[in-house]
């Protein structure tokens, strides 16, 4: 009983997993699908709400949504086969890919093909930043923390500065935890 | 030491990869460019292989660049670090941090994050747009100045006029097509 419900979750989830191209948010209503309307693991209410943790969590909705059912269902282990069963099928095909895609650039016309497609995802990408800018909340200092990111990437990649990313969002997460203290002490200063 | 260097790279990854797929772009370019494990044109063709094939763009990217750089064992170790951070962080927070995450600091936090990493993908986006743009000898391609205005009219263009997204392998597919007859003849 036990291990039948592990493999469950292990094939539901390589399934999703194989199916969903470009992966985040494409995944949500397959899994939303699946998990709560066939298989009954999982309300459309915690549904929701892992959703939105998994929004300002790190890692893809989709890793995210599927570690929580697997957890749900089956603990720990059952976290873990679910999780196994998403990131599984893009292994393997990455992996494959990865054994010819040299060889398969060699080609005139699949390059060609290539220098063009590396045009589209300059687009691509910056079509996302747009539709994140779009959700953002749109308060002044929001406004702020977004403009000066921007500013300081252009910068960086323009005068190829050796200044890591992951260090400029951990000086936005302290300037964040300071605006709030700021802020509270204004409120108590009012108050007092 | 390969394997560890693989390791480390991508659960930094992992553990900054906030606003899904695209935001972790930024950081895989910055951890894969400074080691030197793809060159800039490699990063970007793969890119663009993770969108056309299943799974978030983040693991797909792991697992080739793993793959390149210690095989099958570099593949799995650079793709388990990457997915890490998001199954320990989902389970601490459902399990027993849930008062932790919704504390007014850590939102605080997140609330500087978000903008962040929104500003690093705006301008990451921007940049490869305008490097995109030069042909041989670094000036303006004609080539490639005709693809990018078409490409973006596409993309940018489908909404307003057809009430439909273009979705991004239907793009790439486009992109292809162009490619293969601009550059070849």
């Amino acid at each position: 009983m036990k291990k039948r419900i592990y493999w469950e979750l292990f094939s539901t989830f390589f399934k999703i997993g194989l199916f969903t191209f470009g992966g985040g948010y494409a995944m949500i209503p397959i899994i939303e699908d699946i998990c709560s309307e066939k298989k009954h693991w999982i309300t459309h209410e915690d549904m929701m709400n892992v959703t939105i943790v998994a929004e300002s969590t790190p890692g893809p909705v989709a890793i995210n949504c599927s570690t929580f059912v697997g957890y749900r269902q089956a603990g720990i282990s059952g976290a873990v086969a679910a999780t196994l069963g998403v990131v599984l099928p893009s292994f393997l095909v990455i992996y494959a890919i990865s054994m010819f895609l040299d060889h398969f650039l060699e080609i005139t016309l699949v390059a060609n093909a290539f220098r063009g497609i590396q045009i589209a995802v300059g687009l691509l990408i910056f079509n996302a930043a747009i539709r994140m800018v779009k959700l953002m909340e749109k308060s002044a200092f929001s406004w702020t923390v977004f403009a000066c990111a921007f500013v300081a990437m252009v910068l960086i990649d323009l005068f190829a500065l050796n200044f890591s990313s992951i260090a400029m969002l951990l000086i936005a997460a302290v300037v964040g935890i300071l605006f709030y203290l700021l802020g509270n002490l204004r409120k108590g200063g009012r108050k007092a | 030491m390969i394997y560890l260097d693989l390791f480390l790279g991508f659960l930094r990854v992992g553990c900054f990869a906030f606003g899904g797929s695209y935001g972790a772009i930024p950081l895989i370019r910055d951890v894969v460019l400074s080691y030197g494990w793809l060159t800039e044109d490699s990063l970007t063709n793969m890119i663009a292989v993770s969108e056309s094939t299943p799974g978030p763009i983040m693991v797909n990217l792991a697992t080739y660049v793993g793959s390149r750089q210690g095989g099958i064992l570099g593949a799995i170790l650079a793709t388990f670090a990457v997915v890490l951070p998001s199954f320990v962080i989902i389970l601490l927070v459902f399990a027993a941090l849930k008062a932790v995450w919704a504390h007014p600091v850590t939102q605080a936090a997140l609330g500087g994050l978000t903008p962040c990493i929104i500003g690093i993908v705006l301008a990451t986006g921007l940049t490869m747009i305008l490097s995109n743009l030069s042909g041989a000898g670094g000036v303006v391609g004609w080539r490639e100045a005709a693809l990018t205005v078409v490409l973006a009219a596409v993309l940018f263009g489908a909404k307003p006029l057809f009430k439909r997204s273009v979705s991004p392998i239907a793009l790439i597919l486009l992109a292809a097509v162009l490619g293969v007859v601009v550059y070849g003849f």
